[in-house]
Order: C-alpha cells, then structure tokens, then sequence
C-alpha cells in the first residue's frame, strides 16, 4: 500500500504543473472569454447558438414556401415588407424566388444547422469532457473552425439580401443550372456568394475535424480504452472521420464549378444551347459534378445522422437505468456505416444515365446499410425493454429519434432500389423520406442532446414541463408534415415545383397541401416554446445537481460551472465502462466511470475481481480506510 | 507488497488504455498526418476528374510519327511537352518536366536531411538543409512558370481551332494542343499543385527563420521541422501523381 500512495502523490505532483497554469486563466475579459475563446466548452456553446439563429431562419424560409404549396391563392402583400419585390404584382410569391427558398432551406438545414450546430456544438462540448481532457488538442484551431463557420455563415446570410437572390439551384447545385448565369437569376452573384461560403464551410469543417480526430486519440484520460469511451464519443469520432474524407472531393468539385463559372472552362459544360445559339463550351459532363457531389453529399447523411445516433445512445441508456444492448455492436454498427456510407454515393443518380449494372451494384451496397441501421434501432428497443424508463425530455426525444428513424429508414429501402427509384425519383416521396430519417432524425438528436446536457452547459435545470409540451407537438407535427408528402410523392408530384394547382392531375392533393402547411407551421411555432425555455432556463432555471440525471459519464464529475480546463484538480482516471446501471449487487443503480472495481466488490462480476490488482498496479488507487 | 513482486506480476498495459499518446506523435504531427489525408481526397477526386474526361475524348489512333494536334483527339503528351529553354526548335520530349520533378524530388532529400538534422539539434545543419529545400522548391516553381508560359505562348506553328481559324497556344477557354479540356486539367491541377507548392515554400521559410532565430533550439525540438517536412513529402508524392497522369498516360 506504501508504493500505491507514493505513486498517487506523484500523480498529482505531475498534474498540479498543468493545475497551476488552469487556475491563472480565469482573467478572461469579455472578448477573450465570449468571443474568441478557445475553451471547447465556450465554442460548442458559440455553435449552438448559430445553430440556432439558423434553424429558425432555415425554418421560417420553408414555412415561406409551404404558404405557396398550402394556399396558392393566398394573398402575400404582407410579407412585402420582408420579401419586397419578391411578392410579384399579384401579391404571390415570385416563381424564382419559390427556387431561391427551397435551395436555402434545404442549404441552412443540411449544413449550417445539422452539421455545424449539431456536430460542431456537441463534437466540441462533449469530446473533451466525456473523454477526460482538458481542452481539444488545439484550442487555437478550434477557435479558427468556429470563427471560419461564421464567417461563411455571414457570406451566406448575406447572399439572401442581394438584387438578383440567392442560389437557386437547389441545395445540390447541379450545373449547367448553377454554372450559366443566363439559366436563373440565383446563378449570377448568389451561386458565387454560396460557393465562396461553401469552400470556408470546409475549411471549418476540416480544422474541427482533424482537431476532434487527433483529441480522441491523444488526449484520453488513464484507463479510458477505446472499448471504455461512451458511444457519443465514437460517434463523434467517426462523424469527424467521414468529414475529412468527404468534405475535400465537394471541394474540389466546388473549385471545378468555380472555374466554369467565372474562368470559361468546361469542365460540366458541353453542348449547351441558349435560345438557339450553342455556348462554345464542349467536352464537359455535368454528370463528374453529381458523382463529385454525391460522393460528400451520400456521407453527409451520416455526418448529419451519426451524432444524433450516438446522444441517443447515451441518453436511452442513463434513463432507461440499463446499460447500452450490445454495446460492441453499436460501435460495430456505426463502423459499418461509415464504411458503407462511401460506396453507396451513385444511388442518388440511379436515373442520370447510370450503366443499370452499376445501378444494381450500387442498390445492393445501398441496401446493406439496412443492416447496420437496424441493429441501432434493436439495440435501442433491447435497452429499453424492461428498463426502469424516466421520461425526461431528452429521453423523449431520443425515443422520438428512433421512431422517425424507423419510419423515414424504411422508405429508404424503396428508394434504395434502383427500379422503384425510376417511378419515385425527385418526387415528394423523396422529400417526405430524407425529412424524416435525416432532417427529422438528426433534429431530434440535437434536441435530445440540448435537454440532457443544458445542466452541464448553463449549470441550470430547463423546464420539463414546457420540454414535455415541445416534444409532443413537436413529435406529432413533424408526422402530420412528413407522412402525407408520401401519398403526394407515390402519385408523382416532383418536388422543387412552384405550383400544385397548375396540373390537373394534382390539384386533387390541394386540401392534403393545405393541411400539411397548417402542420409545418404549428411545428414550427412549437419551437418558440423551446426557445424560450432555453433562454429563460439560462438565467432564471433551477440551479442544476452536479449529475441530474444520474449518469455514469465524465462530465458529470466536474464543477456545477466548470472553467477553462474542466476539473480543478487531478483528471480523474476510468476504471470502467460507462454503462453500468442497475448492475445487480450495487445500492446505487448507477457506478460512475470513475468508481474502480476495488470498491464495488458487491456488484464485480468474475472477470472484473480480476481487474482490481490491475487497478492496483497501473493507477495507485488509494481506498479510503477512515471510511470503511 | 514487496517491490519485486510488483514488477514480475506488472500487469500488461494497452498503449491504448488511456493517459497517453497511443501514436506516440504529438498532436500537432497527428494533425499534419489527418489534413494530408484529407488534401490527398482533394487531389484523388480531381485526378478522378481528368481520368474521366481523358476518356470521354477520343484517342489519338494513328502512327506516332504522323501525329498532329487536333481537336478531334486528346494529344500525345510526349508531343506537347518537348521544349527546353535555350535548346529552341529541338524536340525534347518530357526532358524538362523530367529535370522539374528531379529537382523536386532532390529537395524532398534534403528535407530528410533537414528533419535528421533536427534530431541532431545540429542548427546550423538545419539552416543549411532548408535552404536547399527553398531553393529546390523555388526552382521547382520556376520550371513551371516556365512550362506554363511556353504552354500558353504555343508552337510556332500553332494548331488549328474548331472554326478552321490558326490559333496558338492555350488558355482555359481554347487550346492549340487539342481539346480545350486537356489545357483546362492541365492549368487546372498542375495550378492547384503549384499553389501546394508555393504555401510550401512559404512555410519552409518561416520554419528556416525560425531555426535561423533560434525559436527551435530553445524550446527544445525541432519538431515543426518534422511536421513542414511531412508536407513537402506530400506535395512531392502528388507531384508524381500529376506526373503520371498528365505526362506518361
């Protein structure tokens, strides 16, 4: 026992160095604590809120064209002091601008809202704080990732407000749509203004995603393996993993794109002719662009998804009071799918041309991620079936998450196969599956994860009461939206179409239309309940306990306001993974990560008596004989 | 518990376990290594992109002797890329771009050296080997402003564009050599890899002012030495890619 204390004291010789610097740093002003922090926590939280500035923008816009869809008669005269000369003379929402909206909706959700405000507010929040390090391995770069998205947002949001729109090409900006500026008003300064932002967009991505990367590896505390990180953490990782291979192709296709544009090449372009004349560009395919894009564009699912799947992960095991079913095959999973999420791209151009051998190959591919897919969604019906469930809202949200991933995933297995994708491509069918399996899905997760973690993050309780409220019509109205845009897609409608009314084939889905724009708008005011609760619960909720939700994981170890650093003293080593609740023999229905096997020898399993010398040996743990 | 038992039963421990670096690489290196894996995406898709356009155009058929720029066939490389400076009317096919990537390749070396020399805390030997590593990635960049301006300036005898009209040498929007898209890649890529080049370069010289200054020697390592070499490697390693697709295929 003598060894082990000597050892221990050493250990906490070695960190006080670090200690000691941490403690100085609480001089922030208000520029370098608010601003430009480089404190994970600070710029997780800079992330979330952009997040949020542009979830409502990017919701407000399709509320925008779901006016158009719902009610095309509607007079819009008063959105003219918003829109201007976007409302024409008829007081109707202008046909190019309905193009310009649907491209920014779909643009601000994918990326600025489910990639930056999910990945980059809980990558940054969490990594370092579940993983026991201080900071993120360069606080520095990370401060240039959130600071490169912000500016890419000011690029974007400002190309909303210029004299010939915003792109219009849709969010996948195909060309020769996007490349001729005589096609569409939105291809003139509006597509170079998205371009410009979409290449910083990267450039943020790529730094937080080789930081996120190098800190998982290097920076986890003693005794966290990679088979001890809570599944938020793998999902994370991995998320970063598919950015980094992804995001750069979309780069270089984005720079190609640029050339054409501006420089006269014709890379995309061949054989184009405007009002019977040709344009001298010859030789290009615009179908290199959708390969280059779809090979970001398929993982970007993923990128959307994966996050979102791993809170999940977290939050329905700590409140079902059970530990994760098949935790392995979790991470197995989530492996499979990053893998598969490479070589499925060309499913989204099952109807470009594409050899229809390639096509099978391709469906095939496509349809394996089923497989992963549905081990999660068993994993988590395994986790809760028989668990002592509390229903906080985050729980709810991540039963949501399953749920919506179970309903938009199985269409999914329709549009994965390459001969029905001929009958339901670009049709509403489409729309109504990627808003639920991703857009809905992923929501959810960014949700989950803000209710669960807001104790940590503003050290005060939200309401739950208004979180149960949110949820239900949240829950409920996001079916009511996205559930009948599949009758309307099964009959044919295309999506991207500013008018319904105009085809007699279709006008018999007015009154569908219309009570899907009443739903989308009740959703939508939903979400003010939560924000206020957000803001209020910042500054007048409830002091939050140190672990509310009676969690195993790190973070919950830390001060109610942890500073720059994280954990006063000593970061606390592992012992153990963190998903032991309700593990029989325990008083507790809960072990923290940090309790070692020494002291819980009422509830070791055999294997793990084994591993109580180890800790012995390795750690120099210190059992407290004045208490026993 | 006496110590010698101690160290016989020492349980093994996973470098991965936690409270270490399992790479044994400082962040700052891991880092490196994951942006070039990222960048080296960037170059594969555009590579991806000339292999696909190279064979959505027709291939020159005939004998080698008999070849003429066209644009009805993707040209020869051999047959376009055959000037040396001050060796004016004397075809020399792939001599110079051969002399390019030499230099080029010498300057990794002397990156090596550089980097061994770090290890040494020999600073002197440092100075000395970023030096030729500018000077080869200086030279380097030369070549090609050369290769470009003798690309866009084109032959004497010019080629012939779509319209019958005589036109010489290539932009992006025409090409003398044959079909625009050839010089467009060509501009395009060999572009994106100068510039690689050129941050590299500027990169060398702050690490050589640096050393130069001493900022390396008192901190101790001269591991930023390491981390601008593991670039230079890889701009070197893409500029053989570039080679082969652009000069031998």
């Amino acid at each position: 026992m003598a060894t082990t204390e000597v050892q221990f004291e050493d250990h906490i010789a070695h960190h006080g160095a670090d200690d000691h610097d941490h403690d100085h740093e609480h001089h922030d002003n208000f520029i370098t604590k608010y601003i430009f922090s480089t404190d994970h926590k600070m710029i997780g939280k800079q992330y979330l809120i952009t997040g949020i500035f542009w979830a409502i923008l990017g919701g407000a816009l399709s509320l925008i064209f779901r006016l158009q869809l719902g009610f095309p008669e509607m007079q819009l005269e008063w959105l003219r002091p918003i829109l201007g000369k976007w409302i024409t003379e008829t007081g109707s929402i202008d046909p190019e601008f309905y193009l310009a909206l649907v491209t920014m909706h779909g643009t601000i959700m994918v990326f600025f809202v489910l990639t930056a405000g999910l990945s980059g507010t809980f990558s940054n929040y969490l990594i370092p704080l579940q993983i026991g390090a201080r900071d993120m391995a360069s606080g520095f770069i990370n401060m240039l990732s959130y600071w490169f998205f912000f500016l890419s947002s000011v690029i974007m949001l400002s190309s909303l407000f210029i004299e010939t729109g915003p792109a219009m090409g849709g969010w996948t900006v195909y060309p020769p749509l996007s490349a001729l500026e005589v096609a569409i008003p939105g291809s003139g300064l509006g597509m170079t203004l998205w371009l410009v932002a979409m290449s910083f967009f990267i450039i943020s991505t790529l730094l937080g995603g080789i930081n996120y990367i190098t800190t998982v590896i290097n920076l986890r505390t003693r005794g966290m393996s990679f088979s001890k990180l809570p599944l938020t953490i793998w999902a994370f990782f991995l998320t970063a993993v598919i950015g980094l291979l992804a995001f750069p192709v979309l780069f270089s296709g984005a720079l190609l794109l640029i050339f054409d544009r501006s420089f006269g090449t014709s890379f995309y372009l061949s054989d184009i002719y405007i009002a019977g004349e040709a344009l001298p560009n010859v030789g290009g395919s615009p179908i290199l662009y959708q390969h280059l894009f779809w090979f970001l564009g398929h993982p970007e699912v993923y990128i959307v998804l994966l996050p979102a799947l791993g809170i999940t992960s977290e939050i329905i095991a700590t409140n079902s009071r059970k530990p994760i079913f098949g935790y392995r095959a979790m991470i197995g999973s989530l492996l499979g799918i990053t893998i598969l999420s490479f070589v499925v791209w060309a499913h989204h151009m099952f109807v470009s041309g594409l050899n229809p051998f390639l096509g099978s190959i391709f469906m095939f591919l496509t349809l394996i991620i089923a497989v992963p897919s549905a081990v999660k969604v068993f994993n988590y019906l395994a986790t809760l079936w028989r668990g002592n469930i509390i229903f906080t809202p985050a729980m709810l949200f991540s039963i949501g998450l399953v749920s919506v991933f179970i309903s938009g995933g199985i269409t999914g297995i329709f549009l994965g196969n390459s001969a029905i994708d001929i009958q339901l491509h670009d049709t509403y069918f489409v729309v109504a599956h990627f808003h639920l399996v991703m857009g809905s899905a992923s929501f959810f997760g960014l949700m989950a994860g803000v209710y669960h973690w807001f104790p940590k993050m503003f050290g005060r309780m939200m309401s739950n009461r208004l979180g149960y409220v949110h949820f239900w019509l949240t829950f409920i109205g996001v079916y009511l939206v996205f559930f009948p845009l599949h009758y309307i897609g099964i009959a044919g409608f295309p999506r991207r179409y500013y008018s319904f009314t105009n085809f007699d084939a279709f006008s018999g889905f007015t009154d569908l239309n219309m009570f899907v724009t009443v739903s989308a708008f009740i959703t939508f005011g939903a979400q003010f309940l939560f924000l206020f609760n957000f803001f209020y619960s910042m500054y007048k909720g409830r002091i939050a306990p140190l672990n509310p939700w009676r969690s195993n994981t790190l973070e919950w170890t830390t001060p109610l306001n942890p500073g720059h650093g994280n954990w006063p003293g000593v970061i606390p080593t592992v012992y153990r993974w963190p998903y032991d609740y309700s593990k029989p023999g325990s008083e507790e229905d809960f072990i923290p990560q940090t309790v070692p096997y020494a002291l819980t020898p009422e509830s070791n399993l055999p294997h793990e008596d084994e591993l109580v010398d180890r800790e012995k040996e390795q750690d120099a743990i210190v059992v407290d004989d004045n208490q026993s | 518990m006496s110590t010698t038992a101690a160290v016989i039963n020492k349980p093994q421990r996973s470098i991965w376990a936690g409270g270490q670096s399992p790479l044994k690489a400082s962040y700052g290196k891991l880092m490196m290594w994951f942006f070039l894996v990222s960048d080296a995406f960037t170059f594969s898709a555009l590579l991806v992109s000339y292999g696909m356009i190279r064979f959505s155009h027709a291939a020159y058929t005939g004998s080698a002797e008999a070849f003429n720029f066209s644009q009805e066939w993707w040209p020869i490389p051999e047959k376009v890329f055959e000037a040396v400076p001050f060796l004016h009317g004397v075809p020399a096919p792939l001599v110079f771009v051969g002399i390019m990537t030499f230099i080029l390749i010498l300057s990794s070396v002397t990156m090596v050296l550089a980097v061994e020399a770090g290890h040494r805390m020999d600073r002197r030997a440092v100075e000395k080997w970023m030096i030729w590593t500018i000077i080869g990635g200086a030279l380097f960049l030369g070549c090609q402003a050369w290769e470009w301006s003798h690309f866009i300036h084109g032959t004497e005898a010019g080629g012939q564009w779509i319209d019958g009209t005589t036109i010489f040498g290539a932009n992006l929007v025409q090409n003398q050599y044959g079909p625009p898209l050839f010089a467009s890649l060509f501009f395009f890529i060999t572009g994106f890899h100068g510039t690689h080049v050129l941050s590299g370069v500027i990169l060398n010289m702050m690490v050589f002012y640096n050393t130069a200054v001493g900022t390396y020697e008192r901190r101790g390592h001269y591991e930023m030495v390491e981390k601008v070499g593991l670039y230079w490697h890889f701009v070197d390693l893409v500029w053989v890619f570039v080679f082969t697709f652009f000069y031998l295929v």
